[in-house]
């Protein structure tokens, strides 16, 4: 997927770095090798491949990492404009 | 012989095997016997009887009044949690049927199989459980990478979704997950405490909440099917490369047929709103001009939609640029203008009309390739709101100015 990147400087993940354990979960689960451990922490290595999902704050069992978590997906995103968030759906016969 | 409907029987007959007394079959009861002659002999029956051809085998002590078996289950095993179906791991035609209906879009939203345990191949006490969504296409993926295993499957209720869309919408999750371990009572069955989960599910599914829920250790495996035999093999040794989605040409092009697909629902209003624009003139209406000068921006959609639906997703990577609406635009021009070029010749299109059609194959093309990235795997959501900030004004004004140009055009 290096060769396949989306827009640079967007991505809102945030490491706090004091609170991480190093456990290393959030490195297993993030599709795209975004976390990468460092010593007996994460970092992040690769800000611009995130894509969101929120996979490795779900698994961060101290809470060390934040983001905004979402679907980046157009149609989506103009039901949330239309509709507002709580009845615009990601899926129905429209979407994945 | 005594079979064929004009014997009316009023008592057995010497002849007749059927007065055997018990036996799963219809010639057990003596009103039965007297309606219907041509019933099957009773499985005790000696080969040749009166009722027809030999008997088949009894009813499996696993049939219920009311369900059948799916055609992807070989048998019914028993476990200390019930019986429990075995899978085939082989696909027949019907599954490569429904593989390529759901990727043309037909029946999509209905394409499921019952949440719950199932069996691959004959796992014991000590085999893995794998958990995967009940979106059949899932389910057939896995349990075709399956074959010379023995494993057990949980099978979610994602409600016909596959795993990474499910996780994204939380029916694959954490409650769902401790739900099911359960209803399914895997800790009767199984001796370990450890649920394979597909890495994909991660969006959803916090580890330790379901440690904390239900006492089963999460792994998670690999990304794709294809890779868990490997994981299985390796004791849970994964590759990094098991671990990176990725989005190549084919993966890209299954996807086309219902981006196409999804289009449906709009094309009669578009239909109408062409021809009825086209139409409009110096004489108000004509309808020579809205069918000629119909056809062309009918035309003119058609490339907008090649190449938002199609050029781009097929060619994604090798069209210059990050954001969707930019490539989509780069390849509307280009269809724009090839369709042009073609249809320049005819008395409809002059230069001005011309620009209208590759204004609208512009502006399709950059929406529609815009929409693809909820299709993609690898597009952040603050991303995609950053690009259609920018480019849902562009493509309006560009569609506005297209219309006014083709109804200006008409006088």
């Amino acid at each position: 997927m290096k060769t396949m990147r989306y827009l640079e400087n967007v991505a809102t993940l945030v490491l706090d770095s004091e609170t991480c354990v190093g456990c290393g979960m959030c490195t297993q689960v993030c599709p795209h090798g975004v976390l990468a451990m460092e010593g007996a922490k994460v970092r992040i290595v690769d800000l611009d491949g995130c894509m969101e999902c929120g996979a490795c704050a779900g698994n961060c069992p101290v809470d060390a990492l934040s983001l905004t978590p979402g679907v980046g997906c157009a149609s989506y995103i103009i039901q949330i404009w239309l509709k507002g968030k709580e009845k615009a759906s990601c899926g129905g016969p429209g979407c994945c | 012989m005594v079979s064929g409907m004009n014997v009316i029987k009023t008592t057995p007959d010497e002849n007749c095997n059927c007065t055997a007394p018990a036996g799963p079959s219809c010639c057990g009861n003596a009103s039965v016997e007297i309606l219907s002659p041509d019933c099957h002999a009773a499985s005790e029956a000696p080969d040749v009887s009166c009722c027809g051809p030999p008997a088949g085998p009894p009813s499996s002590p696993h049939e219920r009044p009311g369900f059948k078996l799916c055609r992807y289950v070989e048998a019914l095993i028993d476990t200390p949690a019930g019986p429990v179906p075995r899978i085939k791991t082989i696909l027949n035609a019907g599954d490569r049927l429904g593989t390529l209906g759901v990727r043309l879009g037909i029946g999509r939203n209905d394409y499921k199989v019952a949440p719950g345990l199932y069996a691959a191949g004959f796992p014991d006490s000590a085999s893995p459980v794998v958990v995967t969504a009940n979106y059949k296409l899932s389910f057939d993926h896995l349990r075709s990478q399956l074959a010379g295993t023995g494993a057990w499957i949980l099978v979610l209720d994602t409600r016909g979704i596959n795993v990474w869309c499910a996780a994204g919408k939380g029916t694959f999750g954490t409650d769902e997950i401790i739900r099911r371990v359960k209803s399914a009572r895997i800790s009767d069955v199984v001796t370990h405490r450890r649920l394979i989960l597909p890495q994909l599910g991660a969006v959803g599914v916090s580890a330790h909440k379901v440690r904390k829920g239900c006492g089963f250790e999460v792994v998670w495996g690999p990304i794709r099917a294809r890779d868990l035999k490997a994981f299985l093999r390796a004791d849970g040794k994964i590759d990094e490369s098991m671990r990176r989605v990725t989005f190549s040409f084919g993966e890209r092009l299954v996807l086309i047929p219902v981006e196409l697909s999804l289009l449906r629902k709009y094309l009669l209003w578009a239909l109408v709103a062409m021809f009825v624009l086209s139409g409009i003139g110096r004489h108000v209406f004509s309808f020579s001009a809205a069918w000629h000068r119909g056809l062309l921006s009918v035309g003119a959609c058609l490339s907008g939609i090649l190449a938002g639906c199609v050029l781009v997703p097929a060619f994604l990577p090798w069209i210059p640029g990050r954001a969707f609406s930019l490539k989509g635009a780069q390849a509307g021009l280009v269809m724009g203008i090839v369709m042009v070029a073609l249809t320049a010749a005819g008395p409809y299109l002059s230069f001005w009309p011309g620009i209208s059609l590759v204004l609208v194959a512009v502006a399709l093309g950059s929406f529609l390739a815009m929409n693809f990235t909820g299709s993609t795997p690898f597009t952040s959501p603050s991303g995609v709101e950053k690009e259609m900030r920018r480019a849902i004004p562009l493509q309006l004004a560009a569609t506005l100015l297209a219309v006014g140009i083709w109804i200006g055009s008409g006088f």
